[in-house]
């Protein structure tokens, strides 16, 4: 089907075989990724601004993280540019698109996506993991473990199967270090890290390449992970879940920082019946425990969604709107901590000389907020910011499990445990699913801490104050 | 026989810089011996590094140090927690943030008995009375329960030099004691510790920068610069004939009334910041007797006539003073405010004043009960009156607390007046926004008057553009380069950040910011007590110099009253929200 | 601090008034108590006879807000709003889609609730502080920073995993205490065990680094070099200073949690199969039972509030600055 496909591209010529998608949180990313460099080059260019950044910098452990962290990054932002493909027959000098919205990840990993096994199969198994009545070339009928269509399927003896996947690891693994090695020769020259942190990044990068390459080698002719109940790749799953654990850690908080800012830099500014006002909405918001407002917010939600199916034209894109309103309903209860944080913060910068010296020349409040409290209240929503990030990509696993997090039908370490937990009680043990998505979420999670911690070491000005006095 | 008894000891930080190098002294019972120095010197980390309670990222490096026979580098920590509170104790700078705000001060002298003279509880708490007693706590047997936020700041301090006797030390440490606390305070504190002192015939470690604190109390003294001791000297001799330039400097820098129409010889410079101690004498850059020698050569220690100073001018050749006359010693009591002509009263003999401000007053509301109706008003400014002229100053003085900031608040309609009036140059000011431009002000910490996220360019403008002053951007640059030039700062500094300017600097540039809607009036607010002696005279220097320039008036909010004697024309002093 | 206490309750009037708002126009306003009908019967049955009477016999035929129907107070008190967000301002929670009580329901689900609950907090703080003050002890030591890097890995798993994975190797593969269930009296304690030091283990990660992030910010000021200075030991320093004022910033975040305890916990109860609130919620979520969730949502927020003026209460025991008035 794939290659049918191609096919058609090719002979399209000239002609579109597909149409790009912008999905709501596909939108949003972009929107994310741009206000994120427009930060980069912003930053760049002011010396006081960089120098935390080179703190963080320095810090081996963080640039380490930041590497795995960049790697899951570049997995999330393929997956993230979306397009459905033409299909074969044309209606009328019309193109039809399928209705199966595919992303340039899919793209590029083809075979995970397409070799689909008939249910669960054991990592680099070669058979099912269940039996099943075969009939065999002399019409016997016997019950035994049958052969994956895809896994291992080139090899003829299942004797050769240990040997076969240490000979492909070794060659992958090698070439993964060889381009690893290939590309420090080559960049090398240019970027040069601080002494401390260049050997440890340096170890970092080659482990990753190592491994990636081990792993694209066996990926292409074994389930390196296994399959799940209808016969999915598992690493297929787990390497797909990243856009979604990605996208609710960082456009839950960046959607509503907006909000958190304006109210919280205004109500700790202006006091009065504006901090009155403020207040009580984040209170009233906060006193509900978050994950019963989560659940209300979500089953109404739901019900929204279920009873006007008329406004999505493809299943991706309902469940896409489901994930941006969850990022919604997430940020909504979550912004309220930040906003009481910089409430408090601007009411500490407010009696600062600074402010009083601009009162004093007559300066306009808004001008006084932009220019001297927000600029001075970054580093705590960059604090917040990545701070938030691994709590929200735990929370969704939990919120997909209780039934209020993604759409079911929608890739996500939540759904795959959720999925796979059912499955507990079999004997023997379904272990993969489960263990390749804490596996993964550990890795997402423990990468953004570490950098999370650098990253606050770096800007919290209490723990730099030797420094900046002196 | 000494007491304590310090060779060269080396306190390096980390990364290898050091902080204290190779600082010998000695103290016998019954005497202070005042360690001398501007912020930054080494001073406070000599006293810890003594106590062994060294900050973490701080290590000793070197040197011995002996307590009555006993070394004290060599001592395992378990006696050493047995010299620490016994025979060694020490009293901190910030007395508000050195007590424990959760404990009772009862308790917290209590852990001292129990801990050095096993006191059981009953006996514990006699001897807290008679301790706080002691230290001139009045209603001792009712003071010991309360907590510490219940108390005054020298009441606090007091506290402090209880909870140090407690151990019966024979050496007392005492780390620049009176810094924090209002200048009426400091006095009884200082001789609380001279009485104390006396009766108990212990040796005292009087770490200081201010030089009338040493002219009262010390014996001897030892004056440090960046990390070393340059001089070294009885208090009479030191007074009488400073050897070192840098304590000549020190002296030179202090303002007072006999000298106010002249300006004071700052140290120009600033203190080098750690770890880029150059090479050759220390002082060698801010140095105006300074020769090639001691740029690249270290001096060493030389004895002159029994004291000690590390200077080259003294080496080799003896004792060769260049100019020694540098200016009169200093008389080795503080004096009291001189009588002069103008100190009259201000409100009333003025015809014509620039700012004539009368029956200000400034309530908060204290709320109280249920429903948080006001119940009382804090009178923070009461009723004052008072008046000053163009191109003058008037000196506003008074201890902390007394409403002196909320009256400059006030006066720039920072805060809202509950009653009175003020009006400039005739007009009336209360309750409108005009006149933003003549009067402004200048902060008492540079620190936080300069927004870190803005160029000094930025800081600059912003007024100008908030007033409409200037015609246009390439306008305002240019005036930007006139106020750096007039404040004395580079003009390529504008396109820097507050944090590469060291306190001073970042004063002239507060300065700068204030002259750039060219105002009448500046109301300065204890503009210098943030900064060292040498650097606030030379901020004395440029507000003096910019009156004379400019016709300036001056609010000058200060408590230090050798300030006022130097640069004010008139003096008024505040008490209680009035003008007494 | 009497006078405190009022004025706090008289506050949380207002918020408890938003609370409900808020749930209302989130469970009504949203979506027409049709939609809900239609959802819930499922796309088979829809008809609209089977639409008014799920509405009547659940009490959503009414209007929302003004009912112009019926005269006099009736016309507020005969709605949507009154009945179901009103009455709840009494503890009136009315009944669940299955026809109980959710009052009843409450009560007798607390017990359970309690019984995990409890015990985790109250052990849990004592590991995590004792944990935590262990490990600024030895600060800047090798012991400190492998603790550290224990908590930052720790916390780092998804509270999903000690769940999962305590229940395989304990009950599954030791066969140490039953995987789920619940029994009242004494034998709750084979029940309760597991699902307790889970919620422990799972904790420990984040909670002992953030107390430990406290008593080293504790340890910096000056009293403590007092103390120091005094000649009492580490150890001393740590437990009757340190500790003492530590505990301000502590029980800022703990006390608040206390009341909340009675909700139990969400994941725990429904893995561990305990009939307590958290399991309640959760089968009232995937049941769709609007009802309980609303129920739930509004005592969820009572005990915030009442979280909040025990932490005022709890700073006049720990720190002597504070007055309530």
């Amino acid at each position: 089907m794939l290659d049918s496909r191609l096919r058609g591209n090719d002979e399209g010529g000239c002609l579109m075989s597909f149409m790009p998608v912008v999905l709501w949180s596909d939108a949003l990313v972009f929107l994310l990724l741009a206000a994120g460099i427009a930060a980069a080059w912003y930053v760049r260019r002011r010396e006081h601004l960089l120098l935390p950044w080179q703190r963080v910098a320095h810090n081996s452990v963080a640039m380490a993280s930041l590497l795995v962290l960049s790697l899951f990054l570049a997995v999330g932002l393929l997956d993230t540019l979306h397009f459905r493909m033409a299909l074969p027959q044309a209606n009328g000098g019309e193109k039809v698109y399928s209705s199966e919205v595919l992303s340039v990840f899919d793209k590029l990993v083809g075979p995970l996506r397409t070799h689909t096994e008939k249910t669960y199969s054991e990592p680099f198994a070669l058979t099912l993991y269940a039996k099943e009545s075969m009939t065999d070339a002399q019409g016997n009928v016997a019950r035994d473990y049958p052969r994956l269509q895809y896994g291992g399927a080139h090899l003829s003896d299942a004797s050769q199967r240990v040997e076969d996947i240490w000979k492909r690891a070794l060659a992958g693994g090698g070439l993964g270090l060889l381009v690893g090695l290939l590309s420090f020769y080559l960049t090398h020259r240019k970027l040069h890290c601080a002494s401390g942190c260049d050997r440890a990044v340096s170890i970092a990068t080659l482990i990753l390449t190592t491994l990636i390459g081990a792993i694209a080698n066996l990926a292409a002719v074994y389930h390196v992970l296994g399959t799940d109940k209808v016969g999915q790749d598992v690493l297929y799953l787990s390497l797909k879940s990243i856009r979604t654990g990605l996208i609710i850690g960082t456009v839950t908080t960046l959607v509503t920082l907006p909000l958190a800012l304006f109210l919280g830099v205004a109500a700790g500014y202006f006091r009065g019946w504006v901090d009155d006002v403020i207040q009580y909405v984040y209170t009233v918001l906060s006193s509900i425990p978050s994950v019963l407002l989560i659940a209300a917010a979500v089953l109404m939600m739901q019900v929204t969604i279920d009873t006007h199916p008329q406004w999505f034209d493809t299943a991706a894109s309902r469940a896409d709107l489901r994930l941006v309103f969850l990022c919604l309903i997430l940020g909504m209860t979550s912004w309220t901590g930040l906003c009481r944080l910089l409430r408090g913060e601007t009411l500490k910068l407010r009696e600062m000389e600074y402010i009083q010296a601009a009162q004093s020349f007559g300066v306009s409040s808004l001008r006084i907020l932009t220019r001297h409290i927000m600029p001075n209240v970054m580093h705590i929503i960059l604090i917040a910011l990545v701070m938030d990030f691994s709590a929200l990509v735990l929370a969704e696993a939990v919120l997909s499990y209780v039934g209020v997090g993604v759409d079911p039908s929608m890739i996500s370490f939540g759904t795959m445990i959720n999925a796979a937990r059912l499955e507990m009680g079999r004997e023997p043990m379904v272990w993969w699913a489960l263990a390749a998505a804490f596996g993964f979420m550990l890795v997402l999670v423990l990468a953004a801490n570490l950098f999370a911690d650098a990253v606050r070491d770096a800007f919290d000005p209490r723990l730099n104050r030797t420094e900046s006095k002196a | 026989m000494n007491l304590l008894k310090v060779d060269k000891l080396v306190t390096r930080l980390r990364n290898g810089a050091a902080i204290v190098d190779g600082i010998s002294f000695e103290i016998s019972a019954g005497e202070t011996f005042a360690l001398l120095g501007e912020s930054g010197c080494g001073k406070s980390m000599t006293a810890l590094s003594l106590m062994r309670l060294l900050p973490d990222g701080v290590a000793n490096a070197g040197g011995a140090v002996q307590l009555d026979g006993a070394a004290l580098f060599d001592l395992p920590e378990h006696d050493m927690r047995e010299v620490r509170g016994g025979k060694m104790a020490m009293i901190f700078q910030e007395p508000g943030l050195s007590l424990n705000p959760v404990m009772s001060v009862g308790a917290q002298i209590a852990e001292v008995l129990a801990l050095h003279h096993d006191l059981g509880d009953a006996v514990a708490n006699a001897r807290c009375v008679e301790l706080l007693d002691q230290v001139g706590i009045p209603d001792a047997a009712r003071r010991v329960h309360e907590y510490p936020f219940q108390l005054s700041g020298g009441m606090k301090q007091r506290v402090m030099i209880a909870m140090a006797l407690a151990g019966s030390p024979t050496l007392l440490i005492a780390d620049e004691p009176t810094t924090a606390l209002d200048v009426t305070i400091q006095a009884q504190v200082l001789r609380l510790l001279r009485d104390t002192q006396d009766k108990l015939g212990m040796a005292m470690l009087l770490i200081t920068h201010d030089l009338g604190v040493v002219a009262e109390n010390a014996h001897r003294v030892g004056v440090m610069y960046a990390g070393q001791i340059v001089e070294q000297a009885t208090r009479e001799q030191l007074f009488a004939k400073p050897l070192h330039p840098y304590t000549q400097k020190l002296f030179a820098a202090l303002p007072d009334a006999r000298r106010s129409g002249q300006p004071l010889s700052a140290i120009p410079g600033s203190v080098p910041p750690l770890g880029s101690i150059p090479q050759g004498c220390r002082f060698a850059p801010r140095c105006d007797k300074a020769w090639s020698l001691c740029r690249e050569q270290t001096p060493d220690w030389t004895m002159v006539e029994g004291r000690g100073v590390r200077c080259h001018l003294y080496q080799d050749t003896g004792y060769r003073i260049r100019d020694t006359d540098a200016r009169s010693p200093l008389p080795l009591a503080g004096e009291g405010l001189g009588e002069r002509g103008d100190f009259l009263n201000p409100v009333s003999r003025i015809p014509n004043p620039l700012l004539q401000v009368s029956d200000l007053q400034v309530h908060f509301p204290i709320r109280k009960g249920l429903l948080q109706h006001v119940v009382g008003q804090v009178k923070a400014v009461d009723g004052v009156s008072l008046a000053i002229p163009q191109g003058r100053t008037l000196a506003l003085v008074g201890e902390s607390g007394c409403g002196k900031t909320t009256l400059a608040k006030a006066l720039l309609r920072l805060l809202p007046a509950t009653a009175g009036s003020v009006q400039f140059d005739g007009k009336e000011l209360i309750g409108t926004g005009a006149a933003r431009s003549s009067m402004q002000m200048v902060f008492q910490d540079p620190y936080a008057s300069l927004n870190p996220k803005m160029r000094v360019a930025e800081i600059l403008e912003e007024g100008m553009s908030a007033l409409r002053i200037g015609a246009d951007s390439a306008a305002r640059q240019a005036q930007i380069d006139g106020l750096l030039d007039k404040v004395g700062l580079a003009r390529d500094s504008k396109w820097r950040y507050p944090h590469e300017f060291s306190g001073g600097q970042r004063q002239r540039i507060a300065i700068a910011r204030a002259l750039a809607v060219s105002p009448q009036l500046l109301i300065c607010d204890e503009p210098t007590s943030a900064l060292d002696v040498s650097v606030q005279a030379q901020i004395l220097n440029l507000l003096k110099e910019l009156q004379q320039e400019l016709e300036l008036s001056y609010l000058f909010i200060t408590h230090n009253l050798a300030v006022v004697e130097y640069l004010a024309h008139e003096v008024c002093v505040m008490y209680l929200g009035r003008i007494v | 601090m009497i006078a405190y206490l009022i004025r706090r309750i008289l506050y949380a009037v207002p918020i408890l008034i938003g609370v409900n708002l808020l749930t209302f126009a989130l469970f009504f306003v949203v979506n027409t108590p049709d939609d809900m009908a239609r959802m819930q019967l499922g796309i088979k049955r829809v008809t609209p006879e089977a639409i008014e009477k799920w509405k009547q016999q659940r009490g959503y035929d009414k209007p929302l807000f003004v009912n112009s129907a019926v005269g006099g107070t009736d016309k507020l008190t005969d709605t949507i709003f009154w009945q179901k967000s009103a009455s709840m301002f009494v503890f009136d929670f009315g009944y669940s889609d299955d026809g109980r009580s959710i009052g009843r329901e409450i009560a007798k689900r607390m017990g359970p609730s309690l019984a995990i609950a409890l015990p985790t907090f109250l052990i849990g703080l004592i590991v995590y502080v004792s944990f935590a003050l262990l490990m600024t002890l030895f600060r800047a030591t090798a012991l400190d920073m492998a603790g550290v890097a224990l908590c930052v890995l720790l916390m780092s798993i998804s509270g999903l995993f000690y769940i999962i994975g305590g229940q395989f190797v304990v009950s599954k593969l030791w066969h140490l205490v039953p995987i789920s269930g619940y029994a009242g009296g004494a034998d709750s304690f084979k029940f309760v065990v597991l699902p307790i030091l889970i919620g422990i283990a799972g904790g420990v990660g984040s909670s002992s680094r953030w107390y430990r992030t406290i008593f080293l910010e504790e340890i910096g000021k000056d009293y403590v070099r007092t103390a120091r200075a005094k000649g009492l030991s580490e150890l001393r320093v740590l437990f009757t200073h340190v500790l003492k004022n530590a505990m301000i910033p502590i029980l800022t975040g703990v006390v608040v949690v206390i009341p909340l305890l009675f909700m139990g916990s969400l994941l725990t109860e429904s893995f561990f199969g305990i009939p307590g609130l958290g399991s309640y919620t959760i089968d009232a979520i995937n049941a769709q039972d609007f009802s309980v969730v609303r129920a739930m949502v509004f005592l969820g927020s009572v005990l915030y509030i009442v979280g909040l003026i025990l932490t005022d209460v709890s700073y006049t025991v720990v720190d002597p600055r504070v007055r309530l008035q």
